[in-house]
């Protein structure tokens, strides 16, 4: 029989003590930190390869370059702040534009949303900057200070010169990542070359300075010293899981149907009348979060995985099948509880939560799409005094003052005409502008430009049938084929 | 005290050997970063009194090794905002408001300075942007101007006042009181008002009272307001045929008016008492921004 082949004392049994039995202490107790043991499996080497793309992306994307033309900064990314645009590739947005950014802001909710009702906390788990730079800091940590008993021998040591050699080297290396992601943040504000030859030659202001010794600081915090903390503690993110996730979404999950009765198993023995779980505790031990995921779903799991690794390997070793902690549903545990078979993974992906947020990804990302082709290039903004309103000239007509801002958003300078819409008999006039004849203005709208124009239109008080008439000013630019009206209002008394 | 330190069975944590009733406290001392962070206020507390002002005396007070002030802050602040706006001023010198409008940067920094000398010196009787104020505060946002509205007219007007005790160089004019010192009888002010109302299309009276207003007009009006009635600047007198009215286009309003004149009153902005009168820059600029109000004359 399989059974007798296992070897359950090549499998070490962790002395460690769950969140939840840590919990059953007194409240004013301090943190006990976790010393996560290294594993390997096929999740580690997914999350692996997630934290490279993740790291290369936030690293390498502030030095792809954008040819722009002369005057602008060829950073493909960049959020040039004093100068108030941002720059995404073709994309070139100006601050009254925000809000497109409040669509990229929607669709990334639903995408996560979306995730979450899928796959569980994979964002938590894999992506989330506190979860990659965490490992990365672990990584570093397990090279210096060895594995989890070596990591647990050190700090109960008393200070020694090797000791202090390993901690200053740890905190030394961790810093330096610090100081890299700190100072690659600041380069989607500042141009990234710049940025570098800035900070070596100490030329950068003393702002600048400010923001990268701060996330230096912050990342440094986060990720070597509060680490799963931030998770359990600090991020809004795990306390509203409840509402995102429902019987069909992929969760770590012990399962329990098939681990119990769990107990020591010595080889040899039959796995008859008993689970498959050996309580050996190494799910508990690789944990970055110090939890028993036999627990059950848990606020401070973050959906690693690692877990399943760990499981998995004891499992290949005790000769059982994979698989006793796993990547599966509620509904799934329920139905395999009860003998039946668990649910398709099709049924599973298509339903009702999944398909509207599948909808309104989709249209938010087309509507978005829509709205960033057709933007113009121009964008006017017409004031009406507010005071006077309107006032009477000499001749009995009726005269309105407006203050227009012109935003010619492109790199080509426009030669414009602008005449009144909507008011029969009316005359204008532009401060500072050319004008052939009373009823038009000739403007010339410099490149990358806000222009601001004073102008006053007037009309004989007898055209006027109401107090407040609807017009509109038309700009007409011949050239560029570029017809645009925008509504004001011409008031009287 | 005990010699000994007593373990609280329960939770484990020591007491502090005190007892009331058979209660005893337990020793849970204050967390260490607490204490730590309570321990540099204080020390910071101590630095921050020698340096900075901290100890009150019976009259003033010790200003520390800084001698650190708001107030003097605040000098130094707007020390370095008039340095910054001297670039203008002194470029400013010299020029008349026809010189300054021309150039854009001035124009800029002269519409932002006279804006802000209008809302706090004009705006009571002319309102924010000129819209002037029913009972004689002309608007200056229109084309009528009683005393010019060129760049130097609008400027004399603002340095000198109109009607004001206070500048002898002030622009000065009256208009007799015709009804009340008994210049003209009713009839011939009810007369003349007719007339003066028909010059701008206004008005329902006959031939005969129109011919008698134009008469006396002749005589009483002429030399201020002009044979056309359209006004001169020189003394304030308004154009009659526009449609524009400082004290109203109401028969009974005109009639009023040529019995017994309001007059209005502005102050001379130069020689305004205890010394407040506005600079020479100040007065340029208000005169650039209320002349681009509408435009000027």
């Amino acid at each position: 029989m399989n059974t007798t082949q296992a070897h359950p004392e090549v499998v070490q049994s962790e002395d460690v003590l769950s969140r939840q039995e840590q919990r059953s202490q007194p409240l004013y107790t301090g943190r006990v930190k976790v010393y996560p043991k290294a594993v390997s499996g096929r999740v580690r080497r997914v999350k692996w390869a997630v934290l490279g793309l993740c790291l290369a992306l936030y690293y390498l994307l502030p030095w792809v370059r954008w040819d722009r033309g002369p005057n602008l900064p060829d950073q493909a990314v960049l959020l040039d702040l004093p100068n108030r645009r941002f720059y995404l590739f073709w994309i070139e947005i100006w601050p009254q534009e925000i809000y497109y950014l409040t669509a990229l802001l929607i669709i990334a909710s639903f995408t996560l949303f979306m995730a979450t009702s899928i796959g569980g906390r994979v964002w938590c788990g894999f992506t989330c900057p506190q979860t990659v730079w965490t490992d990365l800091f672990m990584k570093v940590e397990h090279w210096i200070e060895g594995d989890r008993n070596a990591r647990m021998r050190l700090d109960a040591q008393p200070m020694s010169g090797s000791k202090l050699t390993r901690k200053l080297a740890k905190h030394a290396v961790w810093l330096l990542i610090s100081l890299l992601t700190g100072g690659a943040w600041i380069m989607y504000f500042v141009d990234a070359p710049h940025l570098v030859t800035g900070f070596v030659t100490g030329g950068l202001d003393p702002v600048t300075y400010f923001f990268i010794f701060l996330f230096t600081g912050t990342t440094y915090m986060l990720a070597g010293m509060a680490r799963e903390q931030v998770c359990t503690y600090m991020c809004p993110w795990p306390r509203f899981q409840a509402a995102l996730l429902d019987e069909d979404s992929l969760v770590v999950t012990y399962r329990q149907w098939r681990g119990e009765p769990r107990g020591k198993h010595k080889k040899g023995q039959s796995w008859e009348g008993r689970g498959d779980c050996i309580d050996c505790k190494q799910c508990v031990s690789v944990c970055p979060t110090g939890i028993d995921i036999r627990d059950g779903i848990q606020l401070e799991c973050i959906g690693c995985g690692l877990c399943i690794d760990a499981c998995d390997g004891v499992m290949a070793k005790v000769d059982r099948p994979l698989g006793l902690i796993a990547f599966d549903s509620e509904r799934n545990q329920r139905l395999n509880a009860a003998g039946l078979p668990p649910v398709s993974r099709r049924s599973r992906l298509v339903r009702p939560r999944t398909i509207i947020y599948a909808f309104l990804i989709t249209g938010i990302t087309l509507a978005l799409l829509t709205a960033l082709t057709l933007r113009s290039q121009l964008d006017v903004n017409v004031l009406h005094d507010r005071n006077p309103l309107f006032v009477t000239l000499s001749d009995g007509s009726i005269r309105n003052g407006y203050t227009i801002h012109v935003l010619n958003m492109g790199q080509e300078e426009r030669q414009m005409t602008l005449t009144v819409d909507g008011l029969p008999g009316a005359e204008i006039t532009v401060v500072g502008a050319e004008q052939d004849d009373a009823v038009s203005a000739r403007l010339n709208v410099t490149s990358d430009a806000v222009l601001t124009y004073r102008v006053f239109v007037s009309v004989p008080a007898d055209v006027l049938d109401e107090n407040a008439t609807d017009i509109a000013f038309v700009f007409d630019d011949p050239d560029a084929g570029l017809v645009s009206s925008h509504d004001s209002v011409f008031r009287g008394p | 005290m005990p010699t000994k330190v007593e373990k609280d069975s329960v939770t484990g944590t020591e007491t502090t050997g005190h007892e009331w009733d058979g209660i005893k406290e337990l020793n849970t001392p204050l967390p260490k970063w607490w204490l730590y962070i309570f321990y540099a206020s204080i020390i910071w507390s101590v630095i921050y009194c020698i340096f900075m002002p901290s100890v009150p005396y019976i009259t003033g007070y010790f200003g520390g090794i800084w001698d650190y002030s708001q107030r003097a802050t605040v000098e130094e602040q707007l020390a370095a905002a008039h340095q910054r706006q001297s670039v203008f001023l002194d470029r400013m010198a010299g020029l008349s408001p026809e010189q300054v409008a021309e150039d854009p940067e001035l124009l800029t920094f002269a519409l932002a300075g006279g804006a802000a000398a209008f809302a706090d010196n004009c705006a009571p009787c002319h309102a924010l942007g000129g819209a002037g104020n029913p009972g004689g505060y002309p608007v200056l946002a229109d084309d009528d101007w009683l005393w010019g509205g060129t760049m130097d007219d609008i400027m004399v007007t603002i340095r000198h006042g109109i009607r004001s005790d206070l500048d002898t160089n002030t622009r000065l004019a009256t208009m007799p009181n015709f009804g009340s010192d008994g210049l003209l009888s009713r009839e011939q002010v009810a007369a003349v008002a007719d007339y003066v109302l028909s010059l701008s299309g206004h008005g329902d009276a006959g031939a005969e009272t129109l011919a008698e207003g134009a008469e006396i007009f002749a005589a009483q009006c002429v030399s201020c307001h002009g044979a056309d009635g359209t006004g001169l600047h020189e003394f304030g007198a308004p154009n009659l045929t526009d449609a524009i009215w400082l004290y109203g286009g109401e028969r009974s309003e005109v009639i009023a008016q040529v019995n017994h004149p309001r007059l209005g009153v502005m102050p001379a902005w130069e020689e305004r008492a205890n010394g407040q009168g506005l600079d020479d820059t100040t007065i340029r600029m208000l005169t650039v921004y209320v002349h681009s109000l509408g435009g000027g004359e």
